[in-house]
């Protein structure tokens, strides 16, 4: 018999933390409590729900152009551009695509030969390595530093570029960290970018999520536009992550190959929730805004309360997560999470979970009431002093 | 935004956050989230603390109406002397002064339908200046001081993810 199955695909090794998973899934039990979601606890805002009802009321229950509605695609050039100055052709230079993650997976499969090398900065969200893999690209990581603020270097970027290099993933405000890159990180990297004719695929989903002065896209800097793939969408900043609803924005040559693959792929992303997201940008800024506002409290509050446990952690200024160390406790990630939720029922993410760099980490997300982070912040500090 | 709008906005959803809580979740100190709202209370900003209760989930009777009341204003008083006499009384729980079909829009509470009743025809309905009421029993609260009453859904998220 023939193999089975694709070698790439068997050789993509599973998320290091199903393990993790699985032993939550199996505790099933009611006084388990988390921090450990990715997605906002926040349910989408009534009236962009209402809309997309409406549209389903409406009959608009077609495919939509491959590109996703002209309609929206143009609220997504005035979103840009009001909030960063940053104008897209709606019809060439912009893609609907289904979240995020879509428009990671054919953004490399677009831009990849094989061999090409991808750098990705790790810790981060664990989709970008085996889709460069599945796209035919070596991943090249760079391990980001906690004293650095878990930002991208200048000299780390230089460092892991080779003759190879084709692409630089930049995933700011970063997921597990928290981290953020402002304008003069984002200048000194352009430098070496343009140097070495690399491109850039900017993962910008927790944009919004910014809470010190507003998020600076990279392809804001002079010179960068041109080489960036900006991906966006609506999953953290309005609520709508069950909706699937991404876009990405870049130069014309790249868009139109990506638009192939999203329309062999996938035809187009759904109408419904295309429907719902025209509303959001028209109307959900202060939706946004109030959001934000609520997740800076909560985002105080923890790391007045992880000072106050004595677990040191950086000031995260992007995104809902904080990523405290616990290398003082002399356990690994996976070892201290295991055991936090076994002897206090708390879940979080361990570290690694987001690449070898988070090990001696975890993750806390905020993506929760001040209640749940009080009770759960009682039961980190019963843990910690049991140690 | 400012502190006093920040701290009013938190206390408008939960009047009983500890002030140095606060004090942490809005990036500033205890002393001085305590000196704000003592000035907002002097200003009068702040009227009350009150607790929001769902008296329909207690043995205890209760029923509230909405009543519509047409009134003559009165030369150089306006609405006010009327409202006032009818706020006065301690069973009128609020008093608005509208704008479109009628005046005031008074709510009431009530041990029970007939006190409600007796309240309209007897006190209200006879003020001289009051031309019509219409009264509106209240069957059910969905949603009150922007809370919803029911109880709130369960956490629908997995419990972990990336």
């Amino acid at each position: 018999m023939k193999d089975l199955l694709s070698n790439v695909v068997v050789d993509i090794r599973p998320s290091g933390i199903r393990k993790f998973f699985d032993i939550v899934a199996e505790m099933n039990d009611p006084e388990v409590i988390s921090l450990g979601v990715g997605e906002p606890d926040f349910d989408t805002p009534w009236h962009i729900r209402d809309e997309g009802i409406y549209s389903l009321e409406k009959g608009r229950t077609f495919y939509t152009s491959n590109s996703g509605l002209m309609e929206l695609r143009r609220e997504i050039d005035r979103y840009l551009s009001r909030k960063f100055g940053l104008t897209y052709d709606p019809a060439h230079e912009i893609l609907i695509t289904v979240g995020g993650s879509e428009a990671i997976d054919i953004g490399l499969r677009a831009l990849i030969n094989p061999g090409d090398e991808v750098i990705i900065p790790q810790p981060c969200y664990v989709s970008y390595e085996p889709c460069a893999v599945l796209a035919g690209a070596r991943p090249v990581i760079i391990n980001l530093k906690a004293e650095n603020e878990f930002r991208l270097t200048a000299e780390e970027l230089e460092e892991a570029i080779t003759d190879r290099t084709k692409l630089l993933i930049l995933p700011f405000p970063n997921n597990p960290t928290g981290a953020i890159m402002e304008r003069s990180d984002l200048e000194a990297i352009a430098k070496v970018i343009e140097k070495h004719d690399i491109y850039v695929m900017s993962d910008e989903i927790y944009a919004e999520l910014t809470y010190k002065g507003s998020h600076v896209s990279i392809a804001q800097i002079p010179g960068m536009k041109e080489r960036t793939l900006l991906i966006n969408g609506f999953s953290k900043a309005y609520a709508m992550t069950g909706w699937r609803m991404g876009y990405v924005c870049g130069p014309a040559e790249i868009i139109t190959q990506m638009t192939k693959i999203h329309q062999f792929a996938i035809m187009c992303a759904p109408t419904t929730s295309q429907y719902a997201a025209l509303e959001a940008l028209k109307n959900g800024d202060d939706d946004v805004a109030e959001m934000r506002d609520a997740y800076n409290q909560r985002r105080r509050y923890l790391l007045h309360e992880f000072a106050e446990v004595g677990m040191d952690c950086f000031e995260p200024f992007g995104a809902f997560y904080m990523f405290p160390s616990i290398q003082k406790f002399g356990m690994s990630s996976d070892e201290f999470a295991e055991r936090l939720l076994i002897e206090q029922k708390l879940a979080v993410v361990p570290g690694t979970a987001f690449g070898d760099s988070g090990e001696g980490f975890i993750r806390i997300s905020y993506a929760y009431s001040i209640d749940n982070l009080k009770k759960a912040m009682g039961r980190i500090r019963t843990f910690v002093d049991s140690l | 935004m400012n502190l006093k709008q920040d701290i009013l906005k938190a206390i408008e959803k939960d009047a009983r956050v500890d002030a140095g809580e606060l004090a942490i979740r809005l990036g500033t100190t205890e002393a001085e989230v305590i000196k704000a709202m003592a000035d907002m209370e002097n200003e009068g900003i702040i009227c009350g603390y009150h607790t929001l209760i769902d008296w329909d989930k207690t043995s205890v009777e209760k029923v509230s109406a909405l009543i519509e009341v047409r009134v003559t204003p009165q030369r150089g008083q306006g609405f006010d002397n009327i409202a006032e006499r009818i706020y006065s009384y301690p069973e009128v729980t609020s008093v608005y002064l509208i704008s479109g079909g009628f005046d005031l829009l008074v709510t009431l509470e009530g041990k029970t339908i007939r006190e409600i009743s007796q309240f309209v025809y007897e006190k209200l309905a006879t003020m001289e200046t009051v031309l019509s009421t219409a009264t509106h029993f209240i069957l059910k609260k969905y949603k009150e001081h922007g809370t919803i009453m029911e109880t709130a859904a369960e956490d629908a998220r997995e419990k972990v993810s990336f």
